[in-house]
């Protein structure tokens, strides 16, 4: 199926045709593919934010009040929220627009729901290609917003340049959801709600917890050693008050702080190659798994294999070796 | 791996009606259903609700009018998405719309017309049984 | 061995002789989803005291009735809401309800009214007079009324966010007729608390709109004595979707809020809790309705007395209107409505209710038409003058299922009043969307129970026919919005447009500090200002309201 009318559209900035693309990445990866191949060229200009944060920390309120501030500086946002698909209906209530949109106009700002659909690597992939056409469509920033719980959460903001986690006083449960894998990978902590009282004890549970890590972000196996040297990013902690929108100028400089830094310590380029990295493993991980069942369904050779671990002359691993052979995959 | 179609539709109230008891019913019933469901809230007025369909690049939009203004908004509705080039999407309208104006709503394109009582299922059915893509 | 031991005896050997007999369901459950026995005795009331839980109508606790002799005394007053299409319309339509023996007259609003915007706005397009009488300055209001005394007749005007300038269109229009404010009788409903808990039809945040609502109250207490401030409302929480007893215990704990709300402006709770009414749904379950009622009464007394340290009689005794269920009213076989509307109408009947509207049958497809109010109000009629339950005062009561139920009611409404302290009070729980989660739920509950057939409704999903009758229906004419639009701005041009101004920045000035602001909004009005333009300017200072939504 052609999809250059709608691509032509997108790169003039049509957002009837950013919708479609995104529409059909989503549900067709054989069209993602193409599409992908077509403007992959013209992405790299956005700068990707990731947020997260457990229910009631207000993200809508905070996006939406970041959002605010963007537009006022003259740039173009889009906005990806993701909503987690029910195990069991397989149904999703995207809500998280419906908080938003009423802070701005829809001119400048484009938001897209989306449901996790309960897929791992699934959901990352669907997410890093409307990534992509967002950028091509020509958003100067794109924001990326999960409940940040699952590991396909964790894989988004792989694709994500600076990683902000929101928490509010008073809520108990907010540490423990960045302890479940995001705080890893955090760049800036943001205590919203600031005027509660309690807001500055969360600012110290917050440093505490960070003394303990024994990790940086930045300081994992592939993370190259050339960079060690040169200044790591603690991770920042800012207070701001979403109603009212205090603060936010402070947190916009601490983001563009980290967007220099990355830029600066070159780490930025190290990013890129993991991002890159993780991409290829989802998209490689869809095609061979495909491949792989493509091939039990219909090949007559591994239907031979079956037959024999039936009468136990062969074990599961060992015909999953053969077919390893099959494919030409060994090394 | 085949991911079977998710549907995905948007559950909107336009005008000035504030009466979402139905409305969140059905975006609920919608979602049991296995369909990705946007509720948009109350007072949308056109523009909003057509904004939201260019972005949101969905299957359904069902618009639930309790108050006698559906004559009036739903042409509007359906002559802003023509001008976005949208002909693709289900526009179903429900709540309180007498029969004699079916006719004319049908005319502007619009589909469904249930109101309170029906049950839910056939809504579900209705939805999965006249998409238009 | 004490009476109720030979009861409690006799009945479990009752109890066994019945307990092969089938049932039609393994268990019964009403509205509230409270269970209820096959049988009731007096060992289910044996801690009931007659002089602390019931004491006699008219007197604390109120559980009896909130008069002496109630019906017997002066019926209820018959009071069906209306309200369509232009003033002119809607005043006709009071007139040939007055005729055929109306009592008070109850106003709906156009929807672009009720929220403040002008006819002739985007956002009103489609809805000018089809939900209610377009009203948009004060000259509407004085045809709406011309040629009824406003000093003979009892009004209540169904609106909430602009309530203070209705209210304030009405003082004038009635000043016009030639009569003093202390004359005026009738009730706004003007409870903003249930707006953001059910309803939706809200402007301002909370805090900006419970300023105006204190203002009203402090206004009337001082020139409009016999006026009702709030009718403190249960119904559309009902209608929205909650339980029995969560309409009960969230329209309480609103009365609860304004209660405090006066009181920390500086008012002497007697001075304005007489002044205070409330507004009950009354749906399918009857039994349920009516102990609904009385236990109402018996909480607002109790509280009334202990924790607010009322001392007069009448700020202890809860008075109330009713409406029949319109969520219950069916669009198929719509003449059944009849029924239901009449059984409804006498639960609230026997519940005790001040004042009744009954839902015409015709409701589920559009507003009522002439006949179809008519047999509304003559069910009321029927009731009032055929049935006999008027003879006596709260025949109910003693029943032993009745005073259990009551009783059943008031404690599940308590567990409800802890949880909303805990929350902080009223606004704090409808920020953290309790009332909406709660009622959400139990609404997607009963729709869920509707679908499997637990719950019956008859025609609908049981007893269904394939071919449906038609009626003919109510028809708001697309001419309305555009006559509207054109004495709108015919008006404007009419109009001195520097007072305008000058009114709307005082009035701008005084919301900015702490005044009572109903003296500037009837300076507003009274030169014609619209309800948008007086709506615009307080937004400027009050700024608008945004919801959560939830489901």
């Amino acid at each position: 199926m052609d999809h250059s009318d709608l691509i032509s559209k997108l790169l003039k900035g049509n957002t009837r045709a950013a919708a479609r693309l995104i529409t059909i990445v989503e549900n067709d990866i054989e069209a993602a593919e193409q599409v992908v191949n077509s403007i992959y060229q013209y992405t790299g200009r956005a700068y990707i934010l990731g947020i997260t944060g457990a229910p009631g920390t207000g993200k809508s309120t905070f996006i939406s009040t970041l959002t605010k501030n963007f537009i006022e500086e003259g740039k173009k946002v889009g906005i990806i929220c993701v909503d987690p698909t029910s195990p069991l209906t397989g149904g999703a209530l995207l809500g998280d627009r419906i908080r938003m949109k009423q802070h701005f106009s829809l001119d400048n700002v484009f938001i897209r729901s989306m449901a996790n659909r309960g897929q791992l690597g699934g959901l990352a992939r669907a997410t890093e290609d409307t990534i992509k056409i967002l950028d091509a469509y020509g958003c100067d920033i794109i924001i990326v917003e999960t409940v940040g719980v699952g590991q396909s959460e964790v894989d988004i903001f792989k694709s994500a340049q600076t990683v902000l986690v929101l928490l509010v006083p008073g809520l108990g449960d907010d540490i423990q959801v960045i302890k479940a894998g995001i705080m890893e990978i955090t760049d800036i902590f943001v205590v919203n709600k600031m005027d509660l009282p309690g807001a500055d004890k969360k600012v110290s549970d917050i440093m505490q917890m960070l003394e303990f890590k024994s990790s940086y972000k930045y300081e994992s196996a592939d993370f190259d050693e050339k960079f060690a040297k040169i200044n790591q990013w603690t991770p920042e902690i800012s207070k701001v008050n979403s109603k009212t929108g205090e603060n936010f100028e402070v947190l916009i400089k601490l983001i563009e702080k980290h967007k220099l830094f990355l830029q600066q310590s070159g780490i930025i380029l190290n990013y890129l190659k993991n991002r890159i990295k993780t991409e290829s493993i989802q998209i490689l991980r869809h095609k061979l798994t495909k491949k792989i069942e493509d091939l039990m369904n219909t090949d007559a050779e591994i239907d031979k294999y079956i037959d024999q671990v039936i009468q136990k002359s062969l074990d599961p691993y060992s015909m999953a070796n053969q077919i390893i052979k099959m494919l030409g995959l060994e090394k | 791996m085949s991911e079977k179609r998710k549907i995905k539709v948007l559950v909107c109230k336009p005008g000035l009606d504030g009466h979402d008891r139905g409305a969140k019913v059905i975006a609920r019933a919608l979602r049991d259903a296995g369909m990705e469901v946007i509720y948009t809230g109350i007072h949308q007025t056109p523009d909003d609700i057509v904004n939201t369909v260019v972005q949101e690049d969905p299957d359904a939009v069902m618009l639930s009018i309790l108050s006698g203004s559906h004559n009036a908004l739903c042409p509007v509705i359906m002559d802003k998405l023509k001008e976005q080039g949208i002909d693709d999407v289900l526009v179903a309208v429900g709540g309180i719309i007498p029969d004699e104006d079916k006719p004319f709503l049908e005319k502007h394109g619009l589909m469904g017309f249930y109101g309170p009582g029906t049950d839910l299922n056939t809504i579900v059915d209705f939805v999965k049984n006249n998409l238009k893509r | 061995m004490t009476e109720f031991d030979k009861i409690k005896e006799d009945m479990e050997e009752w109890q066994n002789s019945v307990s092969d007999k089938k049932e039609r369901q393994r268990s019964f459950r009403n509205l509230s989803d409270i269970e209820i026995q096959r049988l009731y005795t007096p060992n289910d009331i044996k801690d009931l005291n007659y002089e602390l839980d019931l004491g006699f109508p008219g007197q604390y606790p109120y559980t009896r009735g909130a008069y002496p002799n109630m019906y017997r005394g002066q019926l209820w007053t018959m009071r069906q809401f209306a309200g369509f299409g232009t003033a002119e319309q809607t005043n006709e339509r009071y007139k040939f309800l007055i005729e055929h023996g109306q009592t008070g007259l109850s106003v709906a609003f156009s929807l672009h009214t009720i929220y403040g915007v002008e006819a002739t706005d985007q956002k009103a397009l489609g809805e000018v007079g089809k939900e209610g009488v377009a009203i948009d300055t004060l000259e509407d209001m004085e045809t709406l009324f011309d040629g009824i005394d406003l000093s003979k007749i009892s009004t209540s005007m169904t609106i909430n966010a602009p309530a203070s300038i209705l209210f304030a269109m009405y003082i004038v229009t009635a000043e016009k007729q030639g009569h003093s404010p202390e004359k005026l009788r009738g009730t706004i409903q003007n409870d903003i608390l249930k707006e953001y808990i059910a309803q939706k039809s809200w402007i301002f945040p909370p805090e900006p709109s419970m300023r105006l609502i204190v203002d009203t109250i402090e206004y009337c207490t001082k020139y409009v004595p016999q006026w009702y401030t709030i009718s403190i409302s249960g119904y559309h929480i009902r209608e929205a979707g909650s339980t029995a007893v969560q309409e009960l215990a969230f329209t309480l704990a609103d009365g609860f809020a304004y209660v405090e709300a006066g009181i920390e402006r500086g008012l002497n709770v007697d001075d304005f809790a007489p002044r205070l009414s409330f507004f009950f749904n009354s749906h399918n379950n009857f039994f349920e309705e009516i102990c609904k009622y009385r236990a109402a009464r018996r909480i607002w007394a109790k509280r009334m007395k202990n924790k607010y340290d009322a001392k007069k009689p009448e700020s202890m005794r809860l008075r109330f209107h009713t409406q029949t269920a319109g969520v219950s009213l069916t669009a198929q076989e719509p003449e059944n409505n009849i029924v239901r509307v009449t059984l409804q109408g006498l639960a609230a009947v026997l519940g005790g209710t001040q004042s009744l509207h009954t839902n015409s049958f015709d409701e589920a497809l559009c507003l009522p038409t002439e006949k179809a109010v008519k047999i509304a109000l003559r069910s009321q009629q029927i009731i009032a003058h055929e049935s006999g339950v008027t003879e006596t005062v709260d025949p109910l009561a003693g029943s032993y299922y009745v005073e259990w139920l009551t009783n059943k009611m008031e404690e599940e409404a308590e567990n409800y009043f802890e949880q909303i302290e805990e929350l902080g009070g009223v606004i704090p729980a409808i920020r953290a969307n309790f009332f909406q989660k709660e009622i959400a739920n139990a609404s997607y509950k009963y729709q869920q129970e509707v679908e499997n057939g637990e719950k019956v409704i008859v025609a609908v999903n049981r007893f269904q026919q394939e071919e449906q009758s038609t009626i003919p229906l109510l028809k708001i004419d697309e001419e309305v919005a555009a006559e509207q639009s054109k004495k709108l701005n015919n008006i404007k041009k009419k109009r001195d447009n520097t007072k305008i101004k000058e009114e709307l920045e005082k009035l701008q000035n005084a919301a900015r500090g702490t005044e009572n602001l109903m003296p500037y909004i009837i300076d507003a009005i009274r030169v014609y200002a619209s309800i948008g333009e007086v709506i615009n300017a307080l937004k400027e200072v009050f700024g608008t309201y945004h919801e959560d939504s939830i489901f």
